[in-house]
C-alpha cells in the first residue's frame, strides 16, 4: 500500500492540497481487517459490545459490526458514545453541540470496543472512558481506530489500527465515510509552509510503522 | 446564548438546539449515575422572590446533575425581607463569583434589569429568566415544547412535531407568563396557538399577537391538536374577572364531558400547580391523553440543557475561568 496517493485537488483556494492516503476500498479492508482481529483477541463474539464516538466513530463501529456479524453469523450490538461532557477542553472553546448516547446492552461485565476514526492526543478516548464508567462497568475496554496518527498526550494506545499514519502535528488528518460525507477516504493536509518545526520528527516512527501497515 | 431572558429571543435553531440537547439529557435521567461532569466548577445560584416547587427544584436538580454547584436563595429567610432592594440582593449575590443566576421574580422585567446591572459593572453572570412576574416563563414553554414535540413525534415520526399544529392555550391569559412564553415559542416553531378565555382574561392587546383568540372552549376542543390549560390564579378570584369558581368551570374547565369533546388521543398540557376540579377536571388531568408529568419529567432535561448552553464553552472573553 503506498504512503502517496493521488494529490486531492477538490478543495480550491491558497494552502497546500490534501493528498488522498486510503481510498474506499481501503478503508473496507482495512475494516475487515480490524473486525477479524477484534474477534480473535477476544476469541469469537460473546459478550462484545461496539461503541463508536460521534461523528465518524459511529458509522465506523456499525461497518465493524456488519463485518464480524458475517464472520460469526451472529448480531453484535453496536451503539455510540458521546464524549462532548467529558472534554477536558469544554471551557476553551464555544459551546460544543452535543452527540447521540445509545448503548444498546447493558454494558456491565461486557467487553466494549470503543470505535474512533483518528487516534491523535488521546484525550477523546480519555473522555471516552470517563464516560463508561457513569453507564456501568466493562469487563474490559478495547480501542479500535482507522488512523493512528501519533502525537500522544496521554498514556493511551489502541488494540486494533486501521493504518498508522506517520504524521507532523501541524498536519491535518481528515477521515471521510460515505455515511456521513458520501464519500470514503483519508486524506493528509500538509501542514502550511513555515508552520511545522523542520526539526520535528514524524509519529509513529516510519520507520516501526512500516512494517505494520500491511 | 448570553442570557435566557425570554423566549421571543429564540430563534427556531437555538430551540432546536436546546430541545435535541434536552433528549439526551433526558436519558442520563434513567441512568444508574445521574451525573455529568460538563459544568464542574460552575456555581449556579437559584434566587426565588416568589414561591415555586417545581421550577426550583428542576433547576436544583439540573445544575447538580451537570455537576455544578448550586444554592437556592428565597426572598423568605433572607435579606430581601430585611427590605434589601433587588438591585443589592442581586449585585450581591454575583459579587460572590457565580457563574449564573437564575431569577424568578414578581415584577415583569426583573432578570432583564439584573442582566443590565451586570452588563454596567462588566460581571460576567449568566442570567435565566425562571418567571417574571405577567411577563415571561422561557424554560416552562421549552419544556411544553419539548413534552409536545415528543408526544407528536412518537404518534407521526414522518413530520415535523410541531409546525402546523394548532394548540389551544385556556384560562387566565392575563395574568400568565406562561401562556406569553407559549404563543411566542410555539409561533416561533410554526404552530398556531388559539388562545381561549373569557373576555375578562384577555389582556388588551392581545389582538396584535399572532394568535387566534375564542371565547367558547366547546368550539375550539374538537379543532385542536393539544390543548393546554392554565392555573386559576385563586389569588386573583376577588378581582371580579369572573363571578364564581363554579362558573370558570362550566365556561373553561376542562370537564369529563370536554374530554369527549377532544380529537382522540390528543395530549393535554398543565403547567402545575393544578386546581383540581377547577380549570382541569381529575378525569382529564389522569387521563391517557394528559403529559402533565411528562411535563415534570421534562423540566429537568430542558433545564439541563438550558444551563449547558448557556455555561458549557468558553466565556464570550475569550477568558478561561
Amino acid at each position: 500500500m503506498s504512503l502517496t496517493g493521488s494529490d486531492d485537488a477538490r478543495t480550491p483556494g491558497s494552502g497546500p492540497l490534501p493528498r488522498q492516503v486510503l481510498d474506499a476500498d481501503q478503508i473496507n479492508r482495512a475494516c475487515a481487517r480490524m473486525a477479524h482481529q477484534i474477534l480473535e483477541s477476544n476469541r469469537g463474539a460473546a459478550d462484545l459490545v461496539l461503541l463508536g464516538i460521534p461523528t465518524r466513530g459511529v458509522p465506523l463501529a456499525q461497518r465493524l459490526g456488519r463485518a464480524m456479524a458475517e464472520v460469526e453469523s451472529t448480531t453484535i450490538p453496536v451503539g455510540s458514545l458521546d464524549v462532548t461532557m467529558y472534554r477536558d477542553d469544554l471551557r476553551r472553546q464555544p459551546t460544543r453541540a452535543v452527540g447521540r448516547t445509545e448503548v444498546p446492552v447493558p454494558i456491565d461485565g461486557a467487553v466494549v470496543v470503543l470505535v474512533d476514526d483518528v487516534l491523535y492526543s488521546g484525550r477523546t478516548v480519555r473522555a471516552a472512558l470517563d464516560a463508561l464508567g457513569d453507564l456501568g462497568r466493562p469487563r474490559a475496554v478495547r480501542l479500535a481506530v482507522l488512523v493512528d496518527r501519533g502525537h500522544r498526550e496521554l498514556p493511551i494506545r489502541a488494540d486494533h489500527v486501521g493504518k498508522n499514519l506517520p504524521t507532523r502535528s501541524a498536519e491535518r488528518v481528515h477521515v471521510r465515510l460515505e455515511e456521513v460525507d458520501g464519500v470514503s477516504e483519508v486524506t493528509i493536509t500538509p501542514a502550511p509552509d513555515g508552520a511545522d518545526d523542520p526539526g520535528e520528527d514524524r509519529f509513529p516512527d516510519p520507520a516501526w510503522t512500516e512494517e505494520e501497515i500491511d | 446564548m448570553r442570557h435566557l431572558l425570554s423566549a421571543a429571543d429564540l430563534e427556531v435553531t437555538e430551540v432546536a438546539e436546546i430541545l435535541d440537547l434536552a433528549e439526551e439529557m433526558a436519558l442520563v435521567q434513567s441512568r444508574p449515575v445521574k451525573k455529568l461532569p460538563a459544568l464542574r466548577g460552575r456555581t449556579v445560584v437559584n434566587l426565588f422572590f416568589e414561591d415555586s416547587t417545581r421550577t426550583r427544584s428542576s433547576f436544583e436538580l439540573a445544575g447538580k446533575w451537570l455537576s455544578a454547584d448550586v444554592i437556592n436563595i428565597s426572598a423568605k429567610g433572607s435579606s430581601v425581607s430585611k427590605g434589601e432592594s433587588l438591585r443589592d440582593t442581586v449585585l450581591t449575590v454575583a459579587s460572590m463569583g457565580v457563574d449564573a443566576l437564575v431569577i424568578r421574580h414578581m415584577a415583569s422585567g426583573a432578570p432583564l434589569q439584573a442582566a443590565r446591572w451586570f452588563a454596567e459593572l462588566g460581571l460576567g453572570v449568566h442570567v435565566l429568566n425562571a418567571g417574571d412576574g405577567t411577563h415571561e416563563h422561557p424554560t416552562q414553554a421549552l419544556l411544553d415544547a419539548f413534552t409536545l414535540r415528543r408526544h407528536f413525534r412518537g404518534q407521526d415520526p414522518g413530520r415535523d412535531a410541531l409546525a402546523g399544529r394548532r394548540v389551544a392555550v385556556v384560562g387566565d391569559i392575563t395574568h400568565s407568563r406562561v401562556a406569553r412564553s407559549n404563543v411566542a415559542l410555539l409561533t416561533t416553531l410554526g404552530a398556531q396557538v388559539v388562545l381561549v378565555a373569557p373576555p375578562t382574561l384577555l389582556p388588551s392587546g392581545v389582538d396584535s399577537w399572532p394568535v387566534e383568540v375564542r371565547t367558547d372552549l366547546d368550539e375550539v376542543l374538537p379543532d385542536v391538536d393539544a390543548v393546554m390549560m392554565l392555573r386559576v390564579q385563586r389569588e386573583r378570584m376577588s378581582g371580579g374577572y369572573f363571578p364564581t369558581p363554579r362558573e370558570y368551570t362550566v365556561g373553561y374547565g376542562l370537564t369529563r364531558a370536554r374530554l369527549e369533546l377532544l380529537r382522540p388521543g390528543a395530549p393535554i398540557c398543565h403547567p402545575g400547580p393544578m386546581n383540581r376540579g377547577l380549570e382541569i377536571s381529575a378525569d382529564a388531568a389522569d387521563s391517557a391523553g394528559s403529559l402533565i408529568l411528562d411535563q415534570v419529567a421534562a423540566g429537568v432535561a430542558v433545564r439541563m440543557s438550558v444551563l449547558y448552553q448557556l455555561l458549557g464553552g468558553a466565556d464570550e472573553s475569550g477568558a478561561v475561568r
